[in-house]
């Protein structure tokens, strides 16, 4: 009679002792109103930011009206007519490196308050959310003054005023994305922050004063739907970008047609993360893993839906049901956490409505088994396997960690399934055979293709979306394209 | 007695066939002097559907060219229109009105336009392409692709060029063009399509649309298989209701003010930023190590 292999899964043994990253550095305001023409205003409203991972009212935050949102405008236009645009390449870029600099001095600061905001992992915010938006306005901060050498044949010129819209998955890096570039090609800002994650942007703001940049520069008005609608109906903004859902940049699609807003759309994604048999398998699983449950799996360009060849399917998802019992889900601060908290109760309910319709359509569940904290709120790492293309967990953006998992044959039955959705950002090939892989990366509808790895970003790196995916790219030399008018 | 000439049947060019309109509807073009010069078809939005079948079916085929034979067939439709320079200025003079001096000026910049675009088929991606050096042990590239089928609005203010401005950008880099024309520029349009027959370019890649472009255009930004919409001269309120129905499949649409020939026929009218807004980047990373 055989027996069950009986197994030892790394941390059976003992429990991780908690290493929680100490909070007391970290400063910040009980109330924030905004950010407009270098001074901290008073809001005429305000909600409230709530710490995800404790349901704790961290701080109180403006509500942007109308108002608030047209004297920004006209605190960005007059910048832009004045110092900002009549200021030099070479002295714009100084000011940007200044920036860079100065959140690398607060890094960690940042780190922690990005962390206690939105609830990401301390090890995400610290690794990679800070450092890459600091990178950002240090790689940004060298184009101010070569763009005559960024497109050949144009004299590059500014667009004006930009409107920024961030999400809240990313907060700091989202706004380093947007901001660094329009700096950099001499454009001035008015940007809001995500209505759960307004925190580091604030303290961005006092970076920006402290680094010394003339009034009205940049703008930060806090607010949540209403407000993000006041700055892209604003007559006198010039550019819009978007980071976030595809039906709200559908909205803002509408919104801007006829006029003469510039727009970029950074939106929506269902990334294949497709899996070869003569992949590295090992590589493969931590990729997949990366790939869906990095940042909760909060991430435009998440690898949602696994395709792997159904002659490694088995073994596949049995070692991806044992790695993510691996995974230490619960305090983001603690720094052995790999899965932190959901950013919002709005986004845990969404998750949870997915992962119910899932199951209602007959598709298998796997969830790790860890223990969720009791406060705050959580959701285990999961995936589901018998999913079929037709399935709304197969179609739909989830933004959680959940990944559907489903089969393909041949490299064409992989392409045509990893191109069936609306949607085109990123997507994962694993194989170790490079003429295959440039055959499909080639054949993929995406904007990033990730070879042998997989939610890989760099200032240097351009980053944008196929088809309903949105349209223009942030990062690289391409990313300052968004901000210049070249014809 | 004097031989009675034959005179053309202007239809439509759609997968590389000139069919009728499916409509069976007409629209006259008349000279200056009132004499009719043609009766040409009136495309339907059910011509316009069947344009874009026919154009996404044969996208993947022409983005799998390499640009070097992309770059021989633009060539190749150069020569094919110089050799039928004359008959262009003929129909030019007759259908616009214009001088047989600015007639021969638009047929002879059209050829080295075509020749212009021609040469950055295989220069764009070399150009607006580019390696990055990114902080961390991978190679990474981004490239330029093909956006998809592109819908083309012409200038109203040029015949031929205008014919040729609205599709040889996209066309370099893989897309596939339905260009739409005004009816009084259809013969021209449909001319050219002859030239195109005859260049090696594979049905489908181009197809030309004549007839009332303002019944056309709600029908051209609401198509769900349609990646691009550019369109020449029109006016702010249309503008407006294009560019909401492109909203609903998240399409590139861009508008363009109609420059005149004269502009059309300057230097500077022709860019390779004429063909950016027709590709997308795609950016791969790949792991170095052993």
């Amino acid at each position: 009679m055989n027996m069950p292999v009986k197994e030892m899964l790394f941390g059976d043994l003992w429990e991780y002792a908690p290493a929680l990253e100490s909070t007391g550095h970290a400063q910040f305001e009980k109330r924030y109103g905004h950010f407009i023409d270098g001074e901290f205003v008073d809001a005429s409203s305000y909600m409230k930011s709530v710490n995800p991972a404790t349901e704790e009212v961290l701080f109180e935050f403006g509500v942007g009206t109308e108002a608030d949102v047209d004297r920004a405008v006209q605190a960005a236009r007059r910048a832009f007519e004045g110092p900002w645009g009549k200021m030099g390449g070479r002295e714009r870029s100084k000011y940007i490196y200044r920036i860079a600099r100065m959140i690398q001095e607060k890094a960690r600061e940042l780190a922690i308050l990005e962390t206690l905001d939105g609830g990401k992992p301390i090890k995400e915010s610290r690794d990679v959310d800070i450092p890459l938006a600091a990178a950002h306005f240090f790689y940004y901060a060298g184009w101010a003054d070569k763009l005559e050498y960024a497109f050949p044949g144009t004299t590059p010129r500014p667009l004006g005023v930009a409107g920024q819209v961030i999400p809240w998955n990313f907060p700091l890096l989202m706004a380093a994305w947007k901001i660094a570039p329009a700096l950099a090609t001499g454009n001035t800002v008015v940007l809001k922050a995500a209505e759960t994650t307004p925190l580091t942007a604030m303290k961005l703001a006092e970076i920006i004063q402290e680094a010394g940049l003339p009034p009205g520069v940049v703008n930060l008005v806090n607010g949540a739907g209403s407000t993000g609608a006041a700055i892209v109906n604003h007559p006198d903004i010039n550019k819009i970008a978007f980071t976030g859902s595809t039906d709200v940049g559908k909205i803002i699609q509408r919104a801007v047609a006829g006029t003469n807003k510039r727009l970029t759309l950074e939106l929506g994604g269902k990334g294949a993360n497709i899996v070869f048999e003569d992949a590295p398998i090992e590589q493969a699983i931590e990729g997949i893993v990366n790939g869906i449950y990095f940042n909760q799996g909060h991430v435009c360009c998440a690898g949602s839906r696994l395709l792997v060849q159904e002659s490694i399917a088995d073994e596949v998802v049995a070692k991806l049901e044992r790695r993510i019992q691996t995974l230490v889900v619960g305090n983001p601060l603690d720094k052995n956490t790999d899965v932190g908290a959901i950013n919002s109760k709005e986004q845990l309910d969404r998750i949870t409505e997915m992962v119910g319709i899932g199951e209602a359509e007959g598709a298998v569940r796997h969830s790790a088994p860890c223990e969720l904290p009791s406060k705050g709120y959580f959701f285990a790492p999961t995936f589901f396997t018998d999913v079929s293309q037709s399935h709304r967990i197969a179609q739909e953006e989830i933004f959680g960690p959940v990944l559907s998992v489903l089969t393909f044959r041949t490299p064409a039955e992989a392409i045509e399934k990893a191109n069936n959705t609306p949607y085109g950002l990123g997507s994962g090939i694993w194989t170790d055979k490079g003429s295959k892989l440039f055959k499909v990366a080639g054949a993929l509808q995406a904007g990033v293709i990730w070879g042998n790895t997989y939610n890989k970003f760099d200032p240097g790196s351009p980053f944008g979306g196929h088809k309903e995916s949105g349209f223009g790219r942030e990062g690289g030399r391409q990313g300052l394209l968004a901000y210049l008018e070249v014809s | 007695m004097a031989r009675l000439p034959i005179q053309k049947t202007y239809k439509l060019f759609i997968g590389g066939k000139f069919p009728r309109t499916e409509s069976g509807r007409y629209l006259q073009v008349r000279d200056e002097k009132g004499t009719l010069v043609a009766n040409v078809c009136r495309a339907s939005r059910k011509d316009f559907r069947m344009a874009v079948v026919a154009a996404r079916k044969a996208q993947s085929g022409w983005a799998a060219r390499t640009p070097f034979n992309r770059g021989q067939i633009l060539y190749r439709m150069a020569e094919m229109l110089e050799s039928r320079a004359a008959s262009f200025v003929d129909l030019i003079m007759t259908t616009t009105g214009a001088k047989k001096k600015d007639a021969t000026s638009e047929v002879e910049c059209a050829i080295d336009r075509l020749v212009w675009y021609a040469g950055w088929c295989d220069k764009f991606t070399q150009v607006f392409g580019c390696t990055n050096q990114v902080a961390s042990s991978h190679f990474n590239f981004t490239m330029p692709e093909p956006l998809g089928v592109v819908t083309s609005f012409a200038p109203s203010s040029a015949s031929l060029l205008g014919i040729v401005q609205a599709m040889a950008p996209a066309i370099t880099q893989g897309n596939v063009v339905i260009a739409v024309t005004p009816i009084e520029l259809a013969p021209v349009a449909i001319e050219f399509a002859e030239v195109l027959a005859t260049s090696d370019l594979p049905g489908g890649v181009v197809n030309i649309l004549t007839g009332e472009t303002s019944e056309l255009h709600g029908h051209v930004t609401s198509h769900m298989d349609v990646d691009g919409v550019l369109a020449f001269g029109v006016d702010q309120e249309t503008q407006v209701a294009m560019g909401q129905a492109a909203a609903d499949s998240v399409k590139r649409i861009k508008f363009a003010d109609d420059p005149g020939l004269a502009a059309l026929m300057e230097p500077e009218a022709q860019s390779p930023y004429q063909i950016l807004p027709w590709v997308e980047f795609k950016t791969a990373w790949h792991p170095i190590g052993i």
